[in-house]
C-alpha cells in the first residue's frame, strides 16, 4: 500500500497524477487503462479540490492499493470534507443536444462508465471513495 | 499541454498535444476566446491528444456553441482513447468528428 497526503487544491492534480503513473508503471499497467485511471483522478480530486471544502481548505489522502491475484489496481481519496457520496447523484442524460446540454455530472459518470467498479463509504467524519480498475 | 495555433484564412486550427484536463483546459478556453471574434471556422486537431477529461469537454460544448453561430467547429484526428469517451458522454452525437 502507497499514500499520499496533500493540500486538496486543483494546482497538486499533476503532482498527484505523476504518483500514480510512477505506481501503475511499476504494475506494467497497459496504457489505455493508465489514462483511463488519470482521467478518473483528475475528475475525483477536482471535486474534492473544489467542493469537500470552505475557503481555508483542507487536506486529502490517496490510497494505493494492488490485488495481485485478479490484477486489480484500487485507488481511496479520503478527505474530511463535507459529507458527499457522488454516486448517488443521478446520470446526466447523455442524449440531449448542445442546447439542452448541462454543464454538471459528466466527471463521475465517465468514471463509474470506465472503472470496473466504485464504492462510497463516510466514517469517522470522512469521505472515502474508492476506484477498481483491472489493469 | 501545449497549443500550436495555425490561421489559413478565416479559419484557425488549433493543434494540442498532451492532456486536456481540469489543469489544462482553462488554457485551450483562453485560446479560443482570444479568437473567437476574428476568426469564423474552427478546427481541433487532436492527433497528439493524450486524452480528456470532463472539463475539457466543458470547454469544447461551449466552443461548439460559440461556433455553431458562425461556420462552426471541427474536431479531427482523434484517437481510440478520445473517441471513447465522446461515445460514453452522447459528445460523439454534438461534436462534429472527422
Amino acid at each position: 500500500m502507497k499514500e499520499l497526503t496533500l493540500d486538496a487544491k486543483i494546482e497538486n492534480i499533476p503532482s498527484l497524477t505523476a504518483f500514480v503513473d510512477e505506481w501503475l508503471e511499476g504494475l506494467e499497467c497497459p496504457i489505455k487503462a493508465q489514462m483511463q485511471i488519470d482521467v478518473a483522478v483528475d475528475e475525483i480530486f477536482s471535486n474534492i479540490a473544489q467542493y469537500a471544502y470552505g475557503p481555508e481548505g483542507g487536506t486529502a489522502v490517496i490510497r494505493l492499493e494492488f490485488d495481485a491475484a485478479d490484477r486489480t489496481a484500487m485507488i481511496s481519496f479520503i478527505d474530511s470534507g463535507v459529507s458527499y457520496d457522488p454516486l448517488s447523484k443521478a446520470d446526466p442524460d447523455v442524449t440531449l443536444s448542445a442546447e439542452e446540454r448541462e454543464i454538471g455530472g459528466l466527471g463521475i459518470f465517465l468514471v463509474k462508465k470506465t472503472m470496473d467498479a466504485m464504492e462510497y463509504r463516510r466514517e469517522d467524519d470522512r469521505n472515502m471513495l474508492t476506484i477498481h480498475k483491472r489493469i | 499541454m501545449k497549443i500550436n495555433k495555425n490561421l489559413e484564412g478565416n479559419t484557425l486550427t488549433l493543434a494540442l498535444e498532451g492532456r486536456l484536463d481540469t489543469t489544462t483546459a482553462p488554457d485551450l478556453e483562453q485560446a479560443i476566446k482570444a479568437e473567437l471574434n476574428r476568426v469564423d471556422a474552427l478546427v481541433l486537431d487532436f492527433s497528439k491528444l493524450e486524452y480528456i477529461s470532463s472539463a475539457g469537454l466543458r470547454v469544447l460544448l461551449s466552443a461548439h456553441k460559440a461556433m455553431a453561430q458562425k461556420g462552426g467547429m471541427k474536431v479531427t484526428h482523434v484517437s481510440e482513447m478520445v473517441m471513447e469517451v465522446f461515445e460514453v458522454t452522447g459528445f460523439s452525437d454534438i461534436l462534429n468528428v472527422e
